[in-house]
């Protein structure tokens, strides 16, 4: 395992026991408990937890409507508008608000997409092997090296007017290839272990073994993954807004970056229109990441924090 | 030998994926977009022009194995048409026009980026558990998060618009005349400064905590320790036995991470204007102009994948274990 090879491949921690697997019961504590292990992670997991709220709670909590465009153009941020309104006389309070929920909604779906069809493909290409890990682990090798932006573009270039929903869906479709990769070579290693041979024996159905006795195994690297597809949608999502390449008229934090630039922002010194919109995804992003420090620990102990008390020797 | 072989095939494998898939797209369009093209420029453009389009654009009744020939074709021979928004200009002069911007402005920043994130890297994994090890991850980690367009909005909002420092756009002041002269590359490197920080900033993150996870991991290795136990200096255990091997997975990141800092870089060059192949490929977008959204596409591809296939070849030079042969999973 690692410890015989100097040179480890990124992105590729090592297995952990099957000991470590976590049990059914009280799976939400464990995941708690596991994202308050570390300083880090546990403002992650805060952050991430505010904004969900954020989203969730839009509708009561919004003052105004994010589209209506009653107010005065560019008010700088008071005690009426938090955060001003935009050139269009809107409040950006409201549509910070309302943008979270698509941002997030859009986000969290494709990134979830993404890992399942990275689990179907590289689970099924590292435990198959042969000729169908051939053909699949070429195919995500050239949907890894293909530029993924680029490749969105030109997909939107056909497709005018498209919806978050539909952004989405082709980010998650077109970002699966890293997951799979680092799943695929997951399997591989897990694949001969006595436990998946046991169960083999025991006359268990191939979808059996890969569904009940690897992809538990490799739960953290998962859940790694799933941050890691998040971050990456939530990101391209945006990039596609800015661009314009996604329905104008929705609202996300994409959108309202889109407006604000061209609504010139910047040239008329309107900084409180698009500093917010990034300002969350950025944060969303961090929360994401630092999610994950938790995660990496896990799977890897030399990353773990160095203990206080063992810098202090004694002599 | 083997290696190389497998490497260019898979170059080769990956740049007709990428050809059919920018031919097929257009034609899985339900209510071909050509076609709306096609009548929004009749009367604008001549036959010629009219007929190259057809041909590209599956408008044509032509068997679509033929058109599908006659695609490859064209494209191998740089034969990519006109540009409806540069009419009469053809795509391929676009394209070279654009194409050294880009590569000069993501080729400085992320070698700048390797470097500097890379030396950081090692660094904080020496002095580990230190106020830079604890401050610098995550603060290079907000930047990564950060999406690329918003970083260079505000770069551009406080340098460019407050401070007046930089230019608000472009890649030269039009008072400067192109070409080999102080003023213009004095020009170039003013308008390049901000973009290249933003690319810079966004792509840094990666480098500084890949190296540094590599670094912790080698430096549990039985070597180093007993490399250090043997009282070698600790400046020669951190470069000689600890970075040496730490920096190979690097290499090999480095190729993965082309295609994100080629799609971040898209974003930069919109938010500055900078007339990179980005740029064009999304006011091509915006202004629906075909030949030149597929050329940029192909370009960006074609670029990321000779990127891959150096760093691969490169890295047959750097660990003798893959040029043997002997690669594990």
């Amino acid at each position: 395992m690692a410890q015989n090879s100097a040179v480890q491949r990124p992105g590729v921690p090592p297995v952990p026991s099957p000991a470590t697997r976590p049990r059914k019961v009280g799976a939400m504590r464990r995941v708690v408990q596991i994202m308050f292990s570390n300083r880090k992670s546990a403002v992650g997991f805060c952050l991430f937890l505010f904004f969900v709220a954020l989203a969730v709670l839009a509708p009561w909590i919004a003052p105004y409507s994010p589209t209506s465009t009653q107010f005065a153009p560019s008010l700088h941020p008071s005690a009426q508008h938090w955060f001003g309104t935009t050139a269009q006389g809107q409040d950006i309070f409201s549509q910070f608000l309302y943008g979270a929920r698509s941002t997030l909604v859009v986000g969290i779906g494709a990134g979830m997409l993404a890992t399942a069809l990275s689990l179907l493909i590289g689970v099924t290409a590292g435990y198959r092997g042969g000729m169908t890990d051939t053909i699949l682990n070429f195919l995500s090798n050239i949907f890894l090296v293909l530029p993924g932006l680029a490749l969105l573009i030109l997909i939107e270039s056909y497709v005018h007017n498209s919806t978050p929903v539909f952004n989405g869906l082709i980010i998650g479709l077109t970002g699966w290839a890293w997951g799979a990769r680092v799943f695929r070579s997951q399997t591989m290693s897990l694949a001969h272990r006595d436990f998946v041979t046991a169960a083999k024996l025991t006359g268990a159905s191939d979808l059996r073994v890969m569904v009940m006795e690897i992809m538990p195994n490799m739960t953290s690297i998962i859940a790694s993954n799933i941050m890691y597809a998040c971050l990456a949608a939530i990101l391209a999502e945006s990039g596609l807004a800015f661009l314009g390449l996604e329905n104008v008229s929705s609202i996300s934090w994409g959108t309202m970056l889109y407006w604000s630039s061209q609504g010139d922002a910047i040239l008329t010194g309107g900084w409180w229109w698009f500093i917010p919109p990034g300002l969350g995804i950025a944060l969303v992003g961090l929360s994401l990441v630092l999610m994950n420090y938790a995660i990496d620990q896990l799977t890897n102990p030399r990353l773990r924090e160095l203990p206080k008390a063992k810098k202090k020797v004694i002599w | 030998m083997r290696y190389v072989t497998q490497k260019v095939l898979f170059f080769v494998v990956c740049l007709w994926a990428a050809m059919t898939l920018n031919f097929i797209l257009p034609r899985m369009i339900p209510g071909n977009p050509a076609l709306a093209m096609f009548a929004k420029f009749q009367g604008q453009l001549n036959p010629q022009a009219l007929h190259a389009l057809e041909l590209q654009f599956g408008f044509s009744h032509q068997p679509i194995l033929l058109q599908y020939v006659n695609y490859l074709k064209s494209f191998l021979t740089l034969h990519w048409g006109l540009s409806y928004t540069y009419y009469p200009t053809p795509v391929a002069t676009v394209i070279a026009h654009s194409l050294p911007w880009t590569i000069g402005l993501v080729g400085t920043a992320t070698f700048i980026a390797v470097v500097v994130g890379t030396v950081l890297g090692i660094y904080i994994s020496w002095r580990r558990g230190g106020v830079l090890d604890n401050t610098l991850p995550v603060a290079t980690m907000f930047l990564q998060a950060m999406p690329y367009f918003w970083t260079g909005t505000i770069l551009l909002f406080v340098f460019a618009f407050e401070l007046h420092w930089f230019p608000l756009g472009h890649a030269y002041s039009n008072t400067v005349t192109p070409g080999f002269n102080g003023p213009f590359i004095a020009s170039v490197l003013r308008h390049g400064l901000l973009p290249g920080l933003t690319v810079f900033l966004g792509s840094l993150s990666g480098w500084v905590i890949g190296m540094r996870n590599n670094m912790v991991n080698t430096l549990g290795e039985d070597y180093v320790i007993f490399a250090e136990a043997k009282g070698v200096s600790t400046w020669r255990v951190m470069s000689s036995y600890a970075a040496r091997n730490a920096i190979l997975p690097q290499v090999t990141s480095f190729a993965l991470a082309m295609g994100l800092i080629v799609s971040g870089s898209i974003l930069t060059e919109v938010v500055f204007s900078y007339p990179g192949i980005g740029f064009q490929l999304t006011n091509a977008v915006l202004s629906q102009d075909l030949p030149l959204i597929q050329a940029s596409f192909l370009i960006i591809a074609v670029s990321v994948l000779v990127v891959n296939l150096i760093v691969d070849l490169l890295y047959a030079r750097l660990d003798p274990r893959v040029r043997q042969g002997g690669e594990t999973h």
